[in-house]
């Protein structure tokens, strides 16, 4: 199985190659990219240089282009399909109908992938991207078990690509308003989910108190540590209690199914992370270059040191277990 | 400009559902009523007597039908479904998840507003491949929705305009979770909610509302108030999203807004007695936080 692994910045990618990554991802620093962030991403020349120094070392890089275009400005991300596809991205990530169409008639011979944003969950919604776009690839969203996986990427005949590590969407992805229903700015459209510029902490009667826009998220006593505010991650009250509603502030650690996904016929194992410093890449890839190595050689999979690695120290294996949902 | 009723996103008993659809059939003034069970596979068969009495109601009092598929569909119950759903041969059937779309292609169906159609290139897409009406995603500020329905001059452009809004949809059940229980044996509590579970603040303010796997505003969805804008826009119908309230009256007031026979001031009032449950907003349209509530401008609220 491939491993891709983030690259938030030409750094990262430089660390990602270096650690044992078959393919690395990246995204433009505009709004085409849903890892919007300050600070991060790649302007024109840093992507060429990027591909460069992958190409040298025989990985592939993949450029996501996966937000939805806003109506009415088109041109900035056909600028981002035709810049990405001269400067000799091995595959583009792409979300939108449109957009899709765009690159599969300019470009009929770059490699596209569907990014999960379009949250393409069966067989019948791979075979729309493969039919009318010539999709080589689909990003797995994260709603599906491992035996669902397996039968999905059997049935489509497409390759498949799933997420192993790092943060976890609760929520179809690409088909969530949650974070511009509290600040305005959606993974969607502007490529934020909770952005930090909308973040505030507070005290309040002795409690740290965590807002996204004008609603509060979390509350933390003294002590606890107060994490960041991500929407789904939050917790509010029903009339059942208190508790958090959509998903405890945990994210996603699945090395212990790699044997599960590898006999599900899937292609490739995803890294989230392009907000990372290089140290997490570093230490992130490096575990599942050495997971995929005991995988192939029948050893088995040592997870210690990634637990370490994790937010608020836990983990799961999130909808690949069926348990879950 | 048309109305029409979206279909009912909540856990109803199926009588209460049936009767429902019979009274809107009989006295509201809509034009188009989506039905069927969107959210969630496992409630559908308890609709599925009522169905064609339903349809059959609605059609004879001439109202547009149309057939709601799955917002999120992966078991293969739910492909068998969305299949017989596209099987049934002069249905137009609202496509919500891109696996629906196959075997309506190339023949007339309506595009729901959980498909991404965010520019007029994906509209255009759809359109060309048979889509007479799309509702576009509550998401949407007012400058995209103009420049998609200018590009689609042939297509049913729609706009949610009234309810809750649908934010996300998820393979995790909320409702069940909520009350420690698996998805696969829920005992369907979310009947228990027929107008969404609310979901606070700590603090105690309304923030969102759970519908099983669906996530909803707390906010009530409204944009009487923004009526010239969407006619403007080129907007040709106007979704209204069944909520725990008078939908009949709900539909009588926006139909009279848009017959000038009502001030838009005064409607909302009337709308807020009617739904007195949840705020209203309308952020989304004006490329704001889709909770907030943005006040007509002056010009917009004299032009009826």
């Amino acid at each position: 199985m491939e491993l891709v692994c983030p690259a938030g910045t030409p750094t990262a990618l430089k660390v990602a190659v270096e650690a044992g990554a078959d393919a690395v991802y990246c995204g433009f620093n505009d709004e085409t990219n849903a890892r919007n962030f300050p600070g991060l991403n790649f302007n024109r020349e840093e992507l060429v240089a990027g591909i460069n120094l992958a190409h040298r070392r025989g990985v592939k890089v993949l450029v996501a282009i996966n937000t939805f275009p806003r109506a009415g400005a088109m041109e900035l991300w056909h600028k981002a399909v035709d810049d990405a596809t001269k400067a000799g991205a091995d595959a583009l990530i792409l979300a939108d109908v449109g957009l899709l169409a765009y690159a599969a008639r300019t470009h009929p011979n770059q490699r596209l992938h569907v990014s999960v944003q379009a949250a393409a969950a069966t067989a019948d919604s791979i075979r729309f991207y493969v039919e009318n776009f010539g999709v080589r690839r689909v990003v797995l969203p994260r709603v599906l078990s491992v035996p669902e996986i397996a039968a999905v990427t059997k049935e489509s005949g497409c390759e498949t690509e799933v997420f192993v590590f790092g943060g976890l969407c609760v929520m179809a992805e690409g088909r969530c308003s949650l974070s511009s229903y509290a600040t305005g700015c959606s993974p969607n459209m502007q490529g934020a989910c909770s952005p930090a510029s909308h973040v505030n902490y507070r005290e309040e009667r002795g409690k740290m108190v965590s807002r996204l826009g004008e609603f509060t998220i979390n509350s933390f006593a003294k002590g606890e540590p107060a994490g960041y505010p991500t929407l789904c991650k939050g917790r509010f009250e029903t009339d059942h209690g208190i508790g958090y509603i959509f998903e405890d502030p945990t994210s996603l650690d699945a090395a212990t199914m790699l044997p599960g996904l590898k006999a599900a016929g899937v292609t490739a194992l995803k890294i989230e992370g392009r907000q990372r410093g290089r140290a997490y890449i570093e230490s992130v890839v490096q575990s599942f270059r050495q997971a995929l190595k005991a995988l192939d050689a029948g050893l088995p999979i040592e997870t210690a040191k990634l637990a370490a690695l994790t937010e608020g120290q836990t983990t799961t294996a999130g909808a690949y277990r069926k348990t879950w949902r | 400009m048309q109305l029409t009723l979206g279909p009912v996103l909540y856990n109803w008993a199926p009588d209460v559902w049936r009767d429902f659809y019979f009274r809107i059939a009989d006295e509201a003034p809509v034009d188009a009523v989506v039905v069927g069970e969107i959210v969630c596979s496992k409630r559908a068969p308890f609709l599925a007597d009522h169905m064609p009495a339903v349809i059959e109601r609605l059609a004879s009092a001439g109202k547009q039908v149309m057939l709601g598929s799955l917002i999120l569909v992966s078991l293969p119950r739910e492909r068998k479904q969305m299949a017989e759903l596209a099987a049934a041969p002069d249905a137009l059937v609202e496509i919500n998840d891109l696996s629906c779309l196959a075997p309506v292609m190339n023949r007339p169906h309506a595009i729901g507003p959980y498909v991404n159609v965010y520019n007029e290139a994906t509209a255009g897409f759809f359109t060309s491949r048979g889509a007479t009406r799309i509702c576009l995603p509550p998401e949407l500020p007012l400058s995209s929705i103009a420049t998609i329905a200018a590009a689609c001059p042939d297509v049913v452009i729609e706009a949610f305009a009234f309810g809750k809004a649908p934010l996300a949809i998820s393979a995790r059940c909320y409702h069940a979770r909520v009350h420690k229980l698996s998805k696969d044996n829920c005992r369907f509590v979310c009947e228990q909610d027929p107008d969404g579970m609310a979901i606070k603040t700590l603090d105690g303010q309304g923030f969102l509302s759970v519908n099983g796997v669906q996530t909803l505003s707390h906010a009530c969805v409204n944009l009487i108030g923004d009526i010239p804008d969407l006619v403007q826009a080129g907007v040709r119908s106007l979704r209204l999203s069944p909520q725990q309230c008078d939908m009949v009256a709900v539909a009588e007031i926006f139909r009279a807004v848009l017959d000038g026979r009502r001030d838009a001031g005064e409607a909302e009032s009337e709308l807020a007695s009617l739904y007195p449950n949840a705020p209203f907003a309308n952020g989304f349209l004006h490329a704001a936080p889709g909770a907030n509530h943005v006040a007509a401008k002056p010009s917009a609220a004299q032009a009826h």
